[in-house]
C-alpha cells in the first residue's frame, strides 16, 4: 500500500546507533542542577560557543528580525517573495561570507549559488542532479552517517566507501581511491563522482593541499564529479589554514575549465554560524546546467524569506562577520584543547585535529576485543556507565573498531570538564579491574550481564555494517 | 533524452536534463510580456496587469498591525523573553510543539471549528510543493500513478512526477456539468490505467479547486471516499484554499467526512496537504503541512521533512500569531469578506458585458468562459486568443490548456493579488475589449480580409532566448529583486 521507500527497513538510516544514542540521551538528559547523574550529550555537532556575539548583533539591529528596512516595513514583500533564485541581497552577502571564511583567497559569484533548506537538502538535490538511480558516489570513511539518507534514500544512488586508515591519520590516498573505484566497477556500479567533507566530519581535520590536488586529478582523469561538503569551513581554528577545493582549482588555473564544471561545493550556516534551526544551505557550482536544474529543484525546500532577510542583513555587516569569525575560531580552539587535555588525563589520545566541533578519539586500547562487537560493548558502557552520549566509529562507517567522535562545542565548559572527570574515573576503574584477581572479574561481569540490553544495540539489521563484523 | 545533450549535460542525471520541471512549455509569453512591461498606475499605466498570480494580498494590513503590536513574535527583541539561541538550535523535525499546536488550531478554525486536528499528525514540509512531493514519495513507487481530476494546478506535473517517477492520469471533467467529478469519469480513468498496466496508487483532489474556484459538495466527497476505499487506493486532499471559501457554511473538509462518517473508509488511506501560502498570503515563508491519518506515513514523511523543514524563526512567528484566537477568527472572517467582495465585483462587472464564469465561491481566481471569443473551438485558437489578451488587452491570465482542461476557451483569472484601483483598470480593459470586439464583428463582414491581416501581425512575438519560466512554476523568477511568481 505504501512505497518501498517507506517499507524498506532503515533506508532513512535512523535506526543506526548514531541516532539511537540521541534517543537514550532524550530519556535521561544531564542537567547540572536537576539531573546531575544524567547523560551528557557529546554526540551533537552543534556550535553553541558564540551565541552571545549573534545576540548582541540582533540587539543592535532590531529591524532585521522585525521585518523592517530603514525603519519601513518590508513584511508584505518578504511574505510574498518565493522566487527560487533567492533574495539577491542574501546571495550577495553569502557569497562574500564564503569568500571571507576562505581568507578571500577565492571569490564566489552569487549567480552560481542555489539556496536550499539546509545542507541536508543541498546534498540530496545535488545528487538528484548528477546521479541516476543505481549510480554511485565514492565517499572516504569515516563519514557523516546522515549521508546514507541524504545521498541515497530517495535518489536511489549508491555509496561505495574509500577506506581510510589510522596508519596515515585517515588521509585519502591514491591507492584507496583506485581501490574504491575498482570495487565499484567490479560490482557493475557506475561511478558518477566523489563526495568529500572538508573539514571532515567526524575526523575534525581539513584536507591537505596534496589530498585536494589528488582528488581534482582523479576526477579529471575519470571524468566524474567532485562534491566538497564544506559546511565546517569556518570552524578551522588552527593550522593548517583551511583550503577549499575552489582555491585549488584557481591555483591550478582550472577556473571555467571542463573539470571545474564538475566540482561543486556545499555550504550551510548550521555549523559555521550555529543556526541549524534556520535551515540555511546552498550549492555552489560553476556548472550552469547544474545550477539551472538545482534551482528548479530547490522549490521543494526553499529558505524562508524571513530568514533570508535576517541573514542578508547580518552577513552584509562586514565588521560583524570579521569579529565573529575570529572570535568563534578562538573559542573553538580553546574548547578543543580542553577536551584533548581532559582525555589525555585519562590516557586517551585523539587524532590531531584543526577543525570541526568534535575530536576523533582513539579508544582502541579500551576494547575488550578488537572487533565492532567490542566497540559496541564499549559504547554501551560509555552511554550507560559513564553516561556520555558519544558516536561510535562504526556509525560513521569507520573500517577500524575503537574510534569515537566526541563533540565539544554543544555544552558549557563546566559540563565538558565534568564529562572529562567521568571519563577519567571510568578509565581508572577499568585499569583497576584489569589488575583485579580473575575470580573477582568473573563475579562482577556475571552481575553486569543480567542487566537487560535494549534490543536496538544489536538490531542494526539493514545497516551495511553488521555488528561483530571485522573490516 | 541523451540525443541533443551537450557535453556538459551528459554528466548530469536524467532528471536534471528532462522536462519534468515543466518550465519549457509554451506559456512563457505571458510572463515575458508582464516582465518587460509591468503595469504601474503612475509610471506605466498602459503596462500588462498581472492576473496569472494566485496570491492573497487583501489582508496584509491586518497582519502588519499584528506584527507591530507583537514584537515578541519576531525573535530576540527586548520585549520578548524568547530565547533566540533555543530557536536557532532547534532542528528537531517534529517541529516546535507550539508551532504544531498553532497550525492544528488554525486549520480547525478555518473549517469553522467543525473539526479538530491532532497536532501530533502535523508534519512540516517545504511549502505545499514539498508536501506533495513527499506524499508521492511515501505512497507510490516509480511508474505508479495518481488520478487527478482536470483541470488541475499545473505545478502538480512537477511536484508529483519529476523526481519521484510517479505518473498522473487525468480524470476528465466537463463544462456540461460544471466540471464536477463523476464516478463514471473516475472509473474510466482507473480502467484506462489498468488497461495500460499502470498501477493506480491514489486519487489527488484539490478542494477548493484550483483553477475552478469551486469546492466539492458533501455527496461528491462521499462518493470519492467510497471509490478510493473500494479500490483500496489513497486519497490526497489538497486543501490549500480552505480559508478562501466565501461561504463557510457549505465547505466540507475531508476531515469532516471522516468525522461524520467514521466507517466510510479505511482512515489510513486519507492524507491532507495544506499550507499558509494562500489562506494567510505567506508563500515566502514556506510553511507546508502534511496531515495524514496513517501513522506510518506520518512517521516516514516526518523523516523526509528533513529535506524541507520550516525555519524555526518562521515557526516561532507562526506559532505566536496563529495561537491568538481573536486575531485568527477576525482574520479569517475579514479575509473571506474581502475575497467575496472582490470576486463579486469582477463577476458582476463582467456579466454586464456578457462574460460569464463558472459559478464559484472559493479560491483567489475565477474560471472565465471565453469560448465564444475563439475563432474555432481548438487549443490553437485558445493560444491565439490568449496572446491577444496579453498583447492587446494587456492582461496576463492563464489559459485552460495549461491546466489540462479538455475544452478550449476557459481561462483562469486571479483577482486577489492587486489593489482596488488596478482591479477597476483591469475591468475597464476587458469591457473595452468586448465593446471593440462587437464593433469589430459588425465591420468585419465588410472588411474581413484586412482585419485578419492586422490581427496576424499583432500575434508575432519575439521568443525569449532567456530562461523559459512558464506560468505553472510558483517559484519562477521575475526581474525585480522582490517580485514573486505565480500560484
Amino acid at each position: 500500500m505504501l512505497s518501498t521507500k517507506v517499507t524498506d527497513c532503515n533506508a532513512h538510516g535512523q535506526d543506526s546507533s548514531y541516532f539511537l544514542g540521541w534517543e537514550e540521551y532524550e530519556k535521561n538528559p544531564y542537567d547540572s542542577i536537576d539531573n546531575p547523574n544524567g547523560i551528557v550529550q557529546m554526540g551533537l555537532a552543534e556550535n553553541q560557543l558564540s551565541f552571545d556575539t549573534l545576540q548582541s548583533w540582533l540587539d543592535n539591529n532590531p529591524d532585521a528580525t522585525a521585518f523592517k528596512k530603514n525603519g519601513q516595513s518590508v513584511f508584505k514583500e518578504l511574505a510574498l517573495f518565493q522566487d527560487y533564485h533567492g533574495l539577491p541581497s542574501f546571495k550577495n552577502a553569502l557569497a562574500n561570507f564564503m569568500s571571507e571564511i576562505r581568507g578571500n583567497n577565492v571569490t564566489f559569484d552569487p549567480s552560481n549559488l542555489v539556496l536550499t533548506a539546509g545542507a541536508t537538502s543541498a546534498n540530496e538535490t545535488l545528487m538528484f542532479c548528477v546521479a541516476n538511480p543505481g549510480d554511485t558516489f565514492l565517499v572516504p570513511t569515516p563519514y557523516y552517517p546522515g549521508f546514507d539518507r541524504d545521498l541515497k534514500w530517495r535518489t536511489g544512488a549508491e555509496i561505495i566507501p574509500i577506506h581510510c586508515s589510522s596508519s596515515n591519520s585517515f588521509r585519502i590516498t591514491k591507492s584507496a581511491l583506485e581501490d574504491a573505484y575498482q570495487q565499484a566497477q567490479k560490482q557493475d556500479y557506475k561511478v558518477k563522482g566523489i563526495l568529500v567533507t572538508n573539514p571532515s566530519n567526524p575526523l575534525g581535520t581539513s584536507l591537505s593541499v596534496d589530498e585536494l590536488q589528488l582528488l581534482v586529478n582523479f576526477i579529471s582523469t575519470k571524468n566524474i564529479h567532485l562534491i566538497s561538503d564544506e559546511v565546517y569551513s569556518a570552524t578551522v581554528f588552527s593550522s593548517p589554514n583551511f583550503v577549499s577545493v575552489s582555491e585549488v582549482l584557481k591555483n591550478k588555473n582550472l577556473v571555467n575549465s571542463e573539470v571545474s564544471k564538475r566540482v561543486h561545493v556545499i555550504c550551510s550556516l548550521s555549523k559555521d554560524l550555529g543556526l541549524p534551526g534556520f535551515r540555511i544551505g546552498a550549492i555552489y557550482s560553476e556548472n550552469k546546467d547544474v545550477i539551472s536544474a538545482a534551482t528548479k529543484m530547490s522549490s521543494f525546500g526553499l529558505i524562508s524569506s524571513q530568514t533570508q532577510y535576517l541573514l542578508s542583513e547580518m552577513l552584509s555587516d562586514r565588521k560583524f562577520t570579521k569579529t565573529y569569525l575570529s572570535e568563534n575560531r578562538r573559542r573553538l580552539k580553546h574548547r578543543q584543547e580542553t577536551l584533548v587535555k581532559g582525555l589525555q588525563k585519562a590516557r586517551i589520545r585523539c587524532l590531531k585535529g584543526n577543525a570541526g566541533l568534535f575530536c576523533w578519539v582513539d579508544m582502541r586500547h579500551l576494547l575488550s576485543s578488537k572487533t565492532f562487537l567490542g566497540e559496541m560493548e564499549l559504547w554501551k558502557k560509555i552511554v550507560y556507565d559513564v553516561r556520555l552520549n558519544i558516536s561510535p566509529g562504526s556509525s560513521c562507517h569507520c573500517s577500524e573498531p575503537g574510534w569515537f567522535r566526541v563533540c565539544f562545542a554543544n555544552m558549557s565548559e563546566k559540563t565538558l570538564m565534568f564529562a572529562m572527570q567521568r571519563v577519567k574515573s571510568f578509565v581508572d576503574a577499568m585499569s583497576k579491574k584489569r589488575n583485579q584477581p580473575r575470580h573477582e572479574q568473573i563475579r562482577i561481569s556475571h552481575a553486569r550481564r543480567t542487566k537487560s540490553l535494549p534490543k536496538w544495540v544489536f538490531s542494526i539489521s539493514c545497516n551495511p555494517l553488521e555488528v561483530g563484523e571485522i573490516r | 533524452m541523451e540525443v541533443g545533450l551537450n557535453n556538459t549535460q551528459k554528466f548530469l542525471s536524467k532528471i536534471a536534463t528532462n522536462d519534468g520541471h515543466g518550465e519549457n512549455l509554451p506559456y512563457f509569453d505571458g510572463w515575458k510580456a508582464y516582465d518587460t512591461n509591468p503595469y504601474h498606475p503612475q509610471t506605466n499605466p498602459s503596462g500588462v496587469i498581472q492576473m496569472g498570480l494566485a496570491e492573497n494580498q487583501l489582508c496584509f494590513d491586518l497582519i502588519q498591525e499584528w506584527i507591530m503590536n507583537h514584537p515578541e513574535a519576531s525573535i530576540c527583541t527586548p520585549q520578548g523573553g524568547f530565547d533566540f539561541k533555543e530557536t536557532a538550535l532547534f532542528q528537531d523535525y517534529h517541529g516546535l510543539p507550539q508551532f504544531r499546536a498553532a497550525i492544528a488550531n488554525f486549520m480547525s478554525r478555518v473549517r469553522g471549528s467543525r473539526v479538530k486536528f491532532d497536532s501530533d499528525r502535523i508534519v512540516m514540509s517545504g511549502g505545499a510543493t514539498g508536501a506533495h512531493e513527499t506524499v508521492a514519495f511515501c505512497l507510490a513507487n516509480p511508474g505508479e500513478a495518481f488520478l487527478v481530476p482536470t483541470p488541475y494546478y499545473p505545478g502538480f506535473d512537477r511536484d508529483l512526477k519529476w523526481r519521484t517517477g510517479v505518473q498522473l492520469i487525468p480524470v476528465v471533467c466537463e463544462s456540461s456539468n460544471n466540471f464536477k467529478v463523476t464516478l463514471e469519469a473516475l472509473e474510466e480513468a482507473y480502467d484506462k490505467a489498468k488497461e495500460s498496466n499502470i498501477k493506480v496508487k491514489g486519487l489527488l483532489i484539490t478542494n477548493p479547486s484550483n483553477p475552478l474556484g469551486t469546492f466539492f459538495d458533501k455527496d461528491t466527497l462521499k462518493t470519492l471516499v467510497s471509490f478510493i476505499n473500494e479500490k483500496n487506493i489513497h486519497l490526497v486532499c489538497d486543501e490549500i484554499y480552505a480559508g478562501t471559501v466565501t461561504d463557510d457554511n457549505e465547505f466540507v473538509s475531508i476531515a469532516e467526512i471522516l468525522q461524520e462518517f467514521p466507517t466510510i473508509c479505511d482512515h489510513n488511506l486519507v492524507h491532507i496537504v495544506y499550507s499558509l501560502s494562500k489562506d494567510m498570503g505567506f508563500p515566502g515563508f514556506r510553511v507546508g503541512i502534511i496531515y495524514s491519518y496513517n501513522d506510518t506515513v506520518v512517521n516516514i514523511a516526518r523523516k523526509m521533512s528533513s529535506f524541507g523543514l520550516v525555519s524555526t524563526q518562521t515557526q516561532h512567528l507562526v506559532a505566536s500569531m496563529l495561537s491568538q484566537n481573536d486575531f485568527v477568527d477576525n482574520f479569517i472572517h475579514e479575509s473571506r469578506t474581502r475575497l467575496a467582495h472582490r470576486h463579486d465585483l469582477f463577476t458582476r462587472e463582467l456579466a454586464q458585458v456578457g462574460i460569464g464564469s463558472l459559478e464559484s465561491n472559493a479560491g483567489l481566481f475565477f474560471w472565465m468562459d471565453l469560448r465564444r471569443f475563439l475563432k474555432e473551438p481548438t487549443f490553437e485558437a485558445e493560444m491565439t486568443f490568449w496572446r491577444i489578451i496579453i498583447n492587446e488587452i494587456k492582461l496576463n491570465v492563464s489559459p485552460g490548456s495549461s491546466f489540462h482542461c479538455n475544452e478550449p476557451g476557459w481561462f483562469r483569472v486571479c483577482f486577489a493579488n492587486m489593489d482596488d484601483t488596478t482591479v477597476m483598470v483591469a475591468i475597464e480593459r476587458i469591457k473595452s475589449f468586448v465593446h471593440e470586439t462587437r464593433m469589430l464583428e459588425i465591420k468585419t463582414k465588410a472588411m474581413a480580409k484586412t482585419k485578419k491581416q492586422c490581427w496576424q501581425n499583432n500575434l508575432q512575438l519575439k521568443l525569449s532566448s532567456r530562461r523559459l519560466e512558464d506560468i505553472m512554476s510558483p517559484h519562477s523568477p521575475l526581474n525585480s529583486p522582490m517580485l514573486r511568481a505565480q500560484n
